[in-house]
């Protein structure tokens, strides 16, 4: 057997003191780390199969096991970790392209962290919104910039097509294909409950999740995947999918061994058969050719839906957005950098994009001087891990957030990245009937209901200390905002001052 | 009343309410120290062929043929639970003749064994409810 | 409504707690021949054995006459049944009106004629309470006892006092232990386990005479004894029912409501005869459960209520020295030994493409689910067979059976 030069990155620590071989964990592990040795009488692992998904840790009834990042080191190097050192050892062993999941992992800076919000003091009173009311609620769509009247001088109240949210928060997009009928069926039902929406991603809407319709954002990507007139109709709202935060410049990649009956009669292709979208629309090569997208869109539903257009954050992304702003969408969403996904060449996902933080700052502050903001709402993704990211998001001059990772978090992913391997320890990135069962639509829609509730418990609070009692009011409201340990370009590019000032 | 469903949709095999159970009836508090290289003796029992998984425990039948059957007068319905006096039981097994859902075992005590709900143990909710990762078992009214 | 039950036992009681259910309020009499307080007379000998105290055979708790509102006349005999004028008489001269009654007089040892065996000064029975107590009295380590009948009652006496005595010696005129639950492949086994706990027997014999303290057996043996207990069988009590002009066969003729064929009489339990659900014909079930059942569905119909009680099978779950067995149901048509093993001995039948009987030795893990098949006569064709034969489980059912079983109430 050839020396295979990767030392398991794991090791599964089991306290045998607390251990009763009950085999839980050897029962709800995919990739077959634990057994149970009769030989030994006890349980033993395979470290080298651990993905540290945590599934064993989560469900030891005994708390008995955990999972360390092995200490094993290779000899200290500043240049070479040992991160890039194992890479190599796996290329060098498989020829190919390294594959990743979830979104970028790198140590690159996170501006949320770098941003404070403001409170009132003294000068302006801030508002308790256990006593006062509070207004969570926003539109997205296009917004008027007249009053218009009819020849007989009445108002003409017809407005353009607009998406309502309780919250300012939206599940992203995530295909049936790359996660599970069970994990559909939880941000279904979570966002009807929760009055809000979430997004089918490229893989069509499974028939069964026609009844959440009110409630759905339908994408239209390069593949076209499960595309057709009802399904089109089906949703509160259509998403034409540019870019990808974790893989900006190609299109998604569902592997043929999680193409199952389902999957492929929802997606209308065959059994097994890849679904590779192209990296672009073949029909789009300009603003001209996506604005007439949208309009073929809007013509097949009888201009009834507000058009999504979303791109990824990359270099000259202001001015990617005004030329969407001008073609006829209604919403523009930007996904950063740190954006999710099913599967991604690590490089791209590790090296290709910017951030979300300071995209939206541009991009926002782009549409206001060209004076188009109001004819596009702005969602953003790609990393909003908390409702403090959200209120500086809104404050960036967002009008909402779209959010996919922690959902999938509130679901049980415990970010172990492994989610290509299609066997998703916690039914959530996997097709596998057995573990798709795993997730109970019951619990996880409860446990998305239950996060969500709680940030807009927490947007309120701190919106309340700033004295601001609606979104609406907070929107593009920078001088909430002050950076700390900025330098002057992305204070700059941010819009907002530094602390102290 | 409040009883123990199963739906076997959810049920993931994973046998932690025999654990679970099994540790709620031995009267210690930690579990590990229960269940330690002593045999298991659940009062609910998984059922499983491939990938049908479901587990099955007193039904509590408002018309309980164990306890019509009963010989001793050890078993009685107390508030809608099904009890087992297991000082008056005798270790007979008629109950275990009767019940339709084989939820009535031998304990290793030579008497017999049943889920009182947790009624009769310091949990007081049943403890495979509670450990039930996938809410697979519930305890509620239907 | 004055209701007047005659009896203390299973159907005596089931009946108390059904007419309680649905008529708080009627006057309930019990009359009963024995002064004990109501308790359980399949338990006498672990009583003898050690396994229970005459506190804990109690079947129901103290307070139950009380709580259930029950005038309990203990101690006291029936003498007579005037069904005209719906009248009881009792021993001590009373005489009790009754809107509705129910006979639940039990059986009593049968006896066969045996030459000598009123010489035998100490010779008991082993059905009451009052039985087991006398019987205990003549125990010794030195006593030597004969037990007459390899029956239930019999082999539960042997082990019951086996522990008491210097030997237990069982006869039986059958060729096989237990032949009324047993086959003669089934039997030796169970034999074979009360062999090594030290009780010895002798089969196809029955006593000819006594002779001082030696019984002198059909097949010239000569067994020398110092204690006598009768166990060959029981006999329904029927005298007072059939002079109060209800059809007697057996025992006393019910419907499935316990009514006998006189107006506002019904009888339940051991004194009765009944339809045996898993063949459809008329036989003495002299069986505590059904008794119980009996009793209830006695009760419920004095109450108006209609939903009798029709699936009584034979059934019985017993243990000697450790070892278990359950059989029930009928052992008719097609037998199919699925596990003969030194541990484990069973045996199903199967008629009709119907679960009709069942035979289990040592593993009677879940036998109710088999139980359950013979009572409801389910089809075997709406569910898997040959899982089921494995071992009784849910899993053999289909998945509606199965969630109308565990995700419903019941």
């Amino acid at each position: 057997m050839p020396l295979n030069y990767i030392f398991p990155e794991f090791e599964v620590v089991r306290n045998a003191d607390q251990c009763v071989a009950c085999r839980a964990c050897e029962r709800q592990c995919a990739n077959e780390v634990h057994h149970y040795s009769e030989e030994y009488g006890r349980m033993i692992a395979d470290n080298s199969k651990c993905v540290d998904c945590q599934r064993c840790v989560t469900i030891c009834p005994t708390h008995a096991l955990k999972i360390v990042k092995s200490d094993n080191t290779f000899r200290e190097n500043g240049n070479w970790s040992a991160q890039t050192i194992k890479e190599i050892y796996r290329q060098a062993d498989s020829g190919g392209a390294l594959l990743s999941s979830m979104g970028n992992p790198q140590n690159y800076p996170v501006y949320w962290d770098k941003i404070l919000i403001n409170a009132s003091q003294v000068t302006n009173p801030s508002i308790d919104p256990l006593r006062e009311p509070m207004e969570t609620r926003v539109f997205l769509g296009k917004k008027p910039s007249t009053i218009t009247r009819d020849e007989n001088g009445e108002l003409v109240t017809k407005r353009p097509p607009r998406l309502e949210l309780s919250v300012p928060i939206m599940f992203s997009a995530m295909s049936y294909g790359s996660i599970s009928y069970n994990a559909h069926a939880s941000l279904a039902r979570a966002a009807k409950e929760l009055g809000i929406y979430y997004n089918t991603g490229e893989g069509g809407l499974h028939e069964d999740f026609y009844c959440y319709g009110p409630n759905t954002i339908v994408q239209v990507a390069s593949g076209r995947f499960g595309v057709h007139k009802d399904y089109l109709n089906a949703g509160a709202g259509i998403e034409i999918k540019i870019g990808q935060g974790a893989k900006p410049g190609i299109g998604g990649h569902l592997p043929g061994k999680k193409v199952n009956e389902d999957v492929s009669h929802t997606r209308m292709i065959p059994m097994g058969s890849d679904a590779i979208s192209p990296a672009p629309h073949h029909d789009i090569y300009s603003i001209e050719d996506l604005r007439q997208l949208i309009y073929s869109l809007k013509e097949a539903t009888a201009y009834q839906k507000p058009v999504i257009v979303k791109i990824a954050a990359v270099h000259n992304v202001a001015a990617i957005a005004s030329g969407i702003a001008r073609s006829g969408a209604d919403i523009i969403a930007i996904d950063g950098y740190r954006g999710g996904t099913g599967a991604a060449p690590t490089r791209i996902r590790d090296n290709v994009g910017i951030p979300i933080e300071l995209a939206l700052a541009a991009v926002d502050a782009r549409l206001r001087e060209e004076g188009i903001r109001n004819e596009v709402s702005i969602v953003v993704g790609g990393s909003i891990r908390s409702s403090a990211d959200v209120v500086k998001a809104i404050a960036l001059g967002a009008d909402a957030c779209y959010i996919a990772s922690s959902a999938l978090m509130a679901l049980g992913c415990h970010l172990c990245r492994s989610c290509q391997e299609g066997k998703c320890n916690w039914g959530i990135a996997t097709q596998r009937p057995d573990l798709v069962k795993r997730l109970n639509p019951n619990v996880g829609s409860k446990r998305l209901v239950n996060l969500i509730t709680a940030w807009r418990h927490e947007i309120m609070e701190m919106m309340g200390g700033m004295g601001i009692n609606s979104i609406e009011v907070l929107k593009g409201n920078r001088m909430m905002l002050r950076g700390i340990g900025l330098n002057e370009k992305e204070l700059e590019i941010l819009g907002i001052k530094h602390a102290g000032e | 009343m409040k009883r123990i469903y199963v739906n076997e949709d959810w049920c993931l095999g994973c046998h932690l309410c025999e654990y679970y159970c099994t540790f709620a009836n031995s009267g210690l508090e930690s579990m590990a120290y229960a269940l330690k290289g002593k045999p298991l003796s659940p009062r609910i029992q998984v059922e499983e062929e491939g990938e049908i998984h479901f587990a099955v425990s007193c039904r509590h039948c408002d018309n309980p043929v164990c306890v019509k059957s009963c010989i001793t007068g050890a078993l009685s319905v107390e508030d809608n639970v099904i009890h087992c006096d297991t000082n008056k039981c005798v270790g007979c097994y008629t109950c275990i003749m009767a019940c339709p859902y084989g939820c009535i075992m031998p304990a290793t005590s030579g008497v017999i064994q049943k889920c009182e709900l947790c009624t009769n143990n310091a949990h007081q909710k049943p403890l495979c409810v509670q450990g039930c990762p996938n809410e697979a078992i519930v305890f509620e009214e239907r | 409504m004055n209701y007047v039950i005659i009896g203390n036992s299973a159907a005596a009681i089931g009946c108390v707690e059904a007419l309680r259910s649905s008529d708080p309020a009627g006057i309930i009499t019990l009359i009963s021949s024995e002064p004990h307080h109501t308790y359980s007379r399949p338990l006498i000998s672990y009583l003898l054995q050690g396994k229970t105290d005459e506190e804990r055979m109690k079947y129901r708790p103290d307070d139950f006459y009380q709580t259930n509102h029950v005038c309990a006349k203990l101690g006291c005999t029936v003498t007579k049944i005037d069904a005209k004028n719906q009248k009881v008489m009792t021993d001590s001269g009373e005489t009790i009106a009754y809107s509705k009654l129910l006979i639940a007089t039990g059986s009593r040892p049968f006896v066969p004629p045996m030459e000598g065996l009123e010489t035998v000064k100490k010779q008991f029975h082993f059905m009451t309470l009052d039985d087991a107590k006398a019987l205990e009295k003549a125990l010794g380590p030195d006593q030597k006892v004969l037990i007459v009948g390899a029956g239930l009652i019999g082999l539960k006496c042997a082990e019951g006092i086996l522990h008491r005595v210097q030997s237990v010696h069982v006869v039986d005129l059958a060729d096989r232990i237990l032949p009324s639950i047993l086959d003669a492949e089934a039997a030796p086994r169970v034999q074979k386990h009360l062999e090594e706990a030290g009780v010895s027997f002798t089969l196809g014999a029955s006593v000819k005479k006594f002779k001082a303290n030696e019984a002198h057996l059909t097949n010239g043996e000569k067994v020398p004894f110092d204690i006598v207990v009768l166990a060959v069988g029981v006999r329904p009590n029927v005298e007072l029912a059939k002079e109060a002009g209800c059809a007697v066969g057996r025992g006393i003729v019910v419907d499935e409501n316990s009514k006998t064929t006189v107006a506002n009489i019904y009888a339940a339990g051991d004194c009765t005869e009944t339809v045996n659900a898993a063949t459809g014909k008329t036989q003495v079930m002299a069986l505590l459960p059904n008794a119980y059942l009996q009793g209830e569905a006695a009760g419920r119909a004095m109450t108006g209520g209609r939903d009798g009680f029709s699936t009584a099978i034979p059934e019985n779950a017993i243990g000697f020295f450790g070892l278990h067995l359950i059989t029930a149901g009928n052992y008719e048509g097609e037998a199919d030994l699925v596990e003969d093993t030194e541990t484990c001995y069973k045996k199903l039948f199967v008629k009709d493409g119907r679960l009709v009987g069942y035979m289990l030795i040592g593993d009677v893990h879940r036998a109710g689910i088999y139980t359950d098949l013979i009572r409801k006569k389910t089809p075997l064709a709406s569910l898997d067979y040959d899982m089921l034969r494995k071992e009784p489980q849910l899993l053999a059912f289909s998945r509606t059976a199965r969630d109308a079983m565990l995700a419903k109430s019941h």
